[in-house]
């Protein structure tokens, strides 16, 4: 029964299927089988229960909402709920419920969309193994002994077990590309202001980015159709139009020329994962898309520039964190003991070592420094996509480096932090990039190829993982819970 | 208060306005003072997660009308950036401020003080948001719990901050009347300092006289009143003198104006001053200003207090106090101006008329309205026109001046015309010499004794004379009439 939501909403026309049964469905399997994954924090069965029937009634009645009526979703818990608590995967925040829904949720209820609940992820977005979280690891589907990657790893683990049809994360150094690569399920990072983050619990401001999902990439162009678009409550949301994402997938890649760029190709990486992309760049060229090596020389500086920017931003969003007015309060004598015991419990070792790197980062007499010098990469960085873009449509490139990791593998956190060496520059340049399924290591893991494209250019980066995918039978492949 | 001896003063001040914008400078929360706490807040406000500030246009607008009135360049693009300090009444621990790249530069603030005016360089103005403010149960000592009201969360401030130009603590009250003026003027901000919508803190340092290196600066904060702003600063300058005289160095820091007692304390020195940690703020983009906008804004500029009061002054040769009172609000100027022409369209001719114009408005108008504000001048029962319509049958000789300030009541009361009541009262003045030389000859025959004083030489007794016919018509005879048949009528016995 687990299928593409657009496979589910054919469905629903035609009658052979009803968004209640496919809600109770996926309810019941999230019931049997999360024990064992972990994905989700939060299950909330009766509203989306709720919804499933209201959407049902539309269905009967012949109106529904759009092509997300009756979608089941899981939201990663970094998007705020109205009346449904949001952890944010923290101590924290553990019992706080915001008064208001985030615009991607506004958005995805407007469409019909039945959300299912809210998903695990690395605490506050910081990790890229959803072992961070502080209430659960999540486990990766394929080998539960694996981590589902992170920090969105509760999201797409949702999607690979069959515990959701399509999920929402947030993507600031590779949070939705890398964990859709660990758990074969394909993740969109849009360009930076393409949806909203109203709502969106901070990590870093100026690298967040919401984004979904998808068993395939039909349903990835639906997603994002439905949250994309400028809202007045975010300044930094484009105003720009919002293509028919579903009416681009389909014009092929003939004649595009993709770039291929040999810094994401080092020493080290996995010898499968090296395969699987060459693999998948000659299926390119056999549709028609001509290849050309670019280069991206600042690559390499870009994890040192991304560890500065991100902890900085990290360290000033997180100061509202402090007892006084929501979430997790520690009594203490006086004010300023009662924060400083609230922040020393709320926070894991994770947060705490980037609020001290990012609040040394921001300080008189290091500013210029730290981030003055991480921002004068992050502009090289750009200008180096902007250069290779004036000659090519899209980079295709590996998601990760590497195959899903085991739990505690990964316990030096610079080993960690280069898990995104090959996801961060997308989101300094702030531009699109999309995962995509592209083969099975040696173990029997998911890869994923990535697919970068220029900002707002999110339509033919999801022409060619559609091409790509409609070449290919990945996606036929499943992990077996049962 | 001149400086100690070997010293020259120099202080700057940075002002705080809260901008009169209806909603909060980030999100649309009201603004109105006072209200139930945290009844006029928002997620934004309250700094909850996820949530994200959206600038408040009319903010920009209120900043570039100052800007411009101060003439500062306004820059063409601006930028908001994070300041970050732990205080509770701070909900997000960091203050949206501008930092680098304010909203305007270089202007000037003239000043008029006792050596004649003195031009104030404004080095800066830019825009941020207010905090909330904390209850404590109990002083702040003793408190055993604290209550946060976020209702000022968020409200637009604007920070102007003076160059260290101003020489004297008159010189930094002038300073800040002066400002006061303009956003008055300029309808950003009320100026209430007791309700805190005008906010001071000053820098002050002493120098050798003559000597071009700044000495050690001090920053004063809670300077809640122009009064507190001199005393404060007074009692600044001979702290620091005192200290230099005694060979002390002066420490870098930052002292409370405690009003009460009259003295400064040390709040923290410079080594406990806060790292801002300032940097861009990354859920705003950078703020282009429109050229076109701001000349829009130029062109609307009203005339200000200072041009006003001297235009006035030669135009109508008003006093320059009665011009400095008129120009406690732009509403007031204009009812002034209005109330004048309404009176006499071609002013330059209006000869007595200005002076008695603003001697009703400031020793009448301004006793009965509770205010000198815009909300205060706006509902006055009295409209321009109506007093003009008063003073006018004051100047025909309808009635007498004593009844006018009785019929200015009745107007303040009833909201109508003197005229209407005039008529229907009957106040209209006793100009009729038959009548009133009947009414004088029974006076004089019911007072002999006042006619043998006045023969005697005692002339005061005309006075009498004078009140007893006033008061024998009601205070409605005309006075000169009554003085002239009087005298007379004296002269014939």
């Amino acid at each position: 029964m687990h299928r593409p939501i657009h496979e589910l909403t054919d469905a629903y026309r035609r009658g052979d299927l009803t968004p209640t049964a496919v809600a109770e469905t996926y309810l019941a399997r999230i019931d049997a089988l999360d024990g064992r994954v972990g994905a989700y924090l939060t299950v909330v069965r009766e509203q989306a229960l709720a919804a499933a029937r209201e959407s049902e009634l539309r269905w009967r009645a012949g109106a529904p909402l759009g092509p997300l009526d009756g979608a089941p979703v899981a939201l990663k818990d970094v998007l705020c709920t109205v009346g449904v608590r949001t952890t944010c995967g923290s101590k924290m925040l553990e019992s706080f419920v915001p008064p208001y829904d985030a615009t991607t949720v506004e958005r995805l209820r407007a469409a019909g969309a039945v959300i299912l609940g809210k998903t695990n992820m690395d605490e506050f977005a910081m990790g890229s193994s959803t072992e961070h979280s502080a209430f659960h690891p999540t486990r990766n589907p394929w080998d539960l002994t694996r981590v589902p990657g992170g920090s969105s790893g509760g999201s797409a683990a949702a999607v690979a077990g069959a515990l959701a049809a399509g999920a929402f994360g947030s993507d600031t150094g590779g949070s939705i590309r890398q964990p859709a690569a660990f758990c074969g399920v394909v993740g969109l990072k849009p360009t930076y202001g393409r949806v909203s983050r109203y709502g969106l619990i901070a990590l870093a401001s100026s690298l967040d980015q919401i984004g979904p999902f998808a068993q395939d990439v039909t349903d990835a162009a639906l997603l994002l159709g439905a949250v994309a678009g400028h809202d007045r409550r975010d300044s930094t949301s484009i105003q720009a139009p919002v293509p028919d994402y579903s009416a681009e997938l389909r014009k092929g890649i003939a004649g595009l020329t993709l770039g291929l760029p040999d810094e994401y190709f080092i020493d080290g990486m996995d010898p499968d994962v090296e395969r699987a992309v060459r693999g998948a760049i000659e299926v390119l060229k056999g549709l028609g898309a001509r290849i050309e090596r670019v280069s991206l020389p600042t690559t390499k500086h870009s994890l040192a520039a991304y560890y500065v920017i991100l902890p900085a931003e990290a360290s000033s969003n997180l100061a509202r964190y402090d007892g006084v007015k929501f979430g997790l309060r520690v009594p203490g004598r006086d004010l300023v003991e009662m924060e400083s015991r609230t922040r020393a419990v709320g926070f894991g070792a994770e947060v705490k070592r980037r609020i001290m790197l990012g609040t040394y980062a921001l300080s008189a007499g290091y500013y210029d420094a730290y981030y003055g010098k991480a921002q004068s990469v992050r502009t090289l960085v750009r200008r180096e996509f902007a250069a290779a873009f004036a000659r090519v449509d899209l980079i295709v490139a590996p998601t990760t480096p590497n195959v899903a990791f085991k739990h505690g593998e990964k316990e030096d956190p610079l080993s960690m932090y280069l898990n995104d060496v090959f996801t961060i520059p997308g989101n300094l340049a702030g531009i699109p990039g999309v995962s995509v399924p592209c083969g099975f290591g040696a173990t029997g893991l998911p890869i994923g190829l990535q697919l970068l494209g220029r900002p707002l250019d999110e339509a033919r980066v999801l022409r060619a993982a559609y091409a790509y995918e409609q070449a290919t039978s990945w996606r036929s492949r499943r992990p077996d819970l049962a | 208060m001149t400086a100690p001896a070997p010293y020259d003063v120099v202080i700057g001040l940075e002002v705080h306005a809260q901008l009169l914008t209806r909603s909060k400078m980030f999100c649309g929360c009201p603004t109105t003072f006072g209200a139930r706490p945290n009844s006029q807040t928002c997620p934004v406000c309250q700094g909850m997660p996820g949530v994200l500030p959206v600038v408040n246009r009319r903010a920009v607008e209120f900043g570039i009308r100052t800007a411009l009135a101060l003439g500062c360049r306004v820059n063409e693009a601006c930028r908001f950036a994070r300041k970050h300090y732990y205080y509770p009444d701070m909900p997000k621990n960091y203050q949206i401020s501008q930092y680098e790249e304010p909203l305007a530069e270089d202007g000037v603030l003239e000043i008029d003080i006792d050596g004649g005016p003195r031009a104030i360089g404004i080095q800066r103005l830019h825009l941020e948001e207010d905090v909330g403010k904390l209850l404590h149960e109990g002083t702040l000592e003793t408190a055993q719990a604290s209550l946060v009201d976020f209702n000022r969360s968020g409200v637009p401030l604007m920070e102007t901050v003076s160059r260290p130009e101003l020489r004297s603590p008159e010189e930094a009250a002038a300073y800040l009347r002066a400002f006061r003026a303009v956003v008055v003027f300029l309808g950003v901000c009320d100026g209430n300092m007791e309700e805190g919508s005008l906010r001071c803190d000053a820098n002050v340092s002493l120098r050798p006289r003559g000597s071009a290196r700044l000495g050690t600066k001090v920053e004063i904060k809670n300077l809640n009143s122009f009064r507190n702003v001199q005393r404060a600063l007074e009692f600044e300058v001979r702290r620091q003198a005192q200290a230099l005289d005694a060979g002390e160095r002066i420490v870098q820091e930052t002292r409370l104006w405690e009003a009460d007692r009259a003295y400064t304390r040390s709040m923290r020195s410079k080594e406990y001053a806060h790292d801002y940690r300032y940097f861009p703020e990354p859920d705003l983009v950078p703020l282009q200003i429109d050229r076109r906008w701001v000349e829009e804004i130029r062109t609307g500029l009203p005339e200000l207090p200072r041009a006003w009061r001297r235009r006035v002054v030669a135009q109508y040769g008003l006093p320059p106090y009665d011009a400095e009172v008129l120009t406690q609000s732009r509403a007031l100027a204009d009812y002034y101006e209005a109330a004048l022409r309404e009176w006499e369209p071609a002013a330059a001719a209006a000869g007595d008329r200005p002076k008695m114009v603003s001697n009703w408005i400031m020793s009448e108008l301004l006793r009965v309205l509770p205010g000198d504000d815009e909300r205060a001048i706006q509902s006055s029962p009295i409209p321009p026109r109506h007093l003009a319509g008063l003073l006018r049958l004051i100047e025909d000789g309808t009635i007498s001046g004593k009844i006018a300030k009785d019929v200015f009541q009745k107007m303040f009361a009833s909201g109508e015309a003197a005229p209407t009541i005039v008529g229907r009262e009957g106040l209209t003045q006793v100009a009729d010499e038959a009548a009133l030389s009947q009414i004088i000859a029974s006076v004089m025959a019911a007072n002999p004794k006042a006619i043998e004083d006045f023969k005697r030489g005692r002339t005061a007794a005309a006075k009498a004379l004078v009140g007893q016919v006033m008061k024998a018509t009601g205070g409605k005879a005309n006075p000169a009439l009554v003085n002239r048949l009087l005298e007379d009528k004296l002269s014939q016995t």
